[in-house]
């Protein structure tokens, strides 16, 4: 079970994942990983940009690597665009494989490759003002891990 | 027409995030059309340019013609 999307509304993770693991029958282990816009010193709100032709193939695209790479059963993958409040989540990512390990280390992958290398242009408000955010060194470390 | 779709900072530095500019257009019609701040900024590798959703490996290839649809793409945002 295979499902790959993006919203631009706010969403709850807990209906996202109760029927992704009731679609993948047989199942020996669930990771899922959401992330939610922190509450930063500040931080009033957070918009995330896309490109239609770029971002939602890319993401399919990481999906089949994690296909691929991890024995899987099933990958959820839904990442919000548009402007979100602290504490909405932003990111659910949800792995169903035989054994633990490939569910886990799926998620970590997809969550690495998403927050690093996905086509996504973030901003964050503060005291009325956006600014955009720029690319980290940790970003290139984090996708590292994987290489070779 | 051509439609150029500015992405992150670099719509900013249009001062909108689409613009429309006359067919047909090379990477050297397409920067003298620009404003300077932003024709400036493509210079820098690390802004990629696709056309109609490619990317394309060297920018100074680009070329677009009529009803084709340019964008311009800053480097993404971190974690």
């Amino acid at each position: 079970m295979r499902d790959i999307r993006l919203l631009d509304q706010p969403f709850m993770p807990g209906m996202l994942i109760g029927p992704f693991t009731q679609a993948n029958p047989g199942l020996g282990g669930v990771c899922t990983f959401v992330g939610e816009v922190r509450y930063d010193k500040g931080v009033e709100a957070l918009e995330l940009t896309h490109y239609e032709p770029l971002t939602l193939p890319g993401m399919h695209a990481l999906a089949d690597r994690a296909f691929e790479r991890f024995d899987l059963m099933g990958l959820l993958m839904v990442n919000r665009v548009g402007v979100m409040r602290p504490g909405q989540p932003i990111v659910c990512v949800s792995a169903a494989a035989l054994h633990r390990r490939d569910a886990i280390d799926a998620v970590d992958f997809c969550m690495d490759h998403l927050k690093s290398a996905a086509w996504f242009w973030k901003r964050e408000k503060r005291a009325g003002q956006w600014t955009w955010i720029e690319p980290r060194a940790q970003d290139h470390s984090d996708l590292a891990r994987w290489q070779g | 027409m051509i439609t150029v779709v500015l992405l992150g900072k670099l719509a900013d530095l249009a001062g909108a995030p689409s613009l429309q500019l006359a067919a047909p257009l090379d990477w050297a019609g397409l920067k003298s059309a620009l404003p300077d701040a932003l024709s400036a900024a493509l210079d820098d590798p690390r802004n990629r340019v696709a056309l109609n959703g490619a990317l394309l490996a060297d920018k100074a290839t680009l070329h677009a013609g009529e009803g084709d649809e340019i964008a311009l793409l800053p480097p993404v945002s971190g974690g």
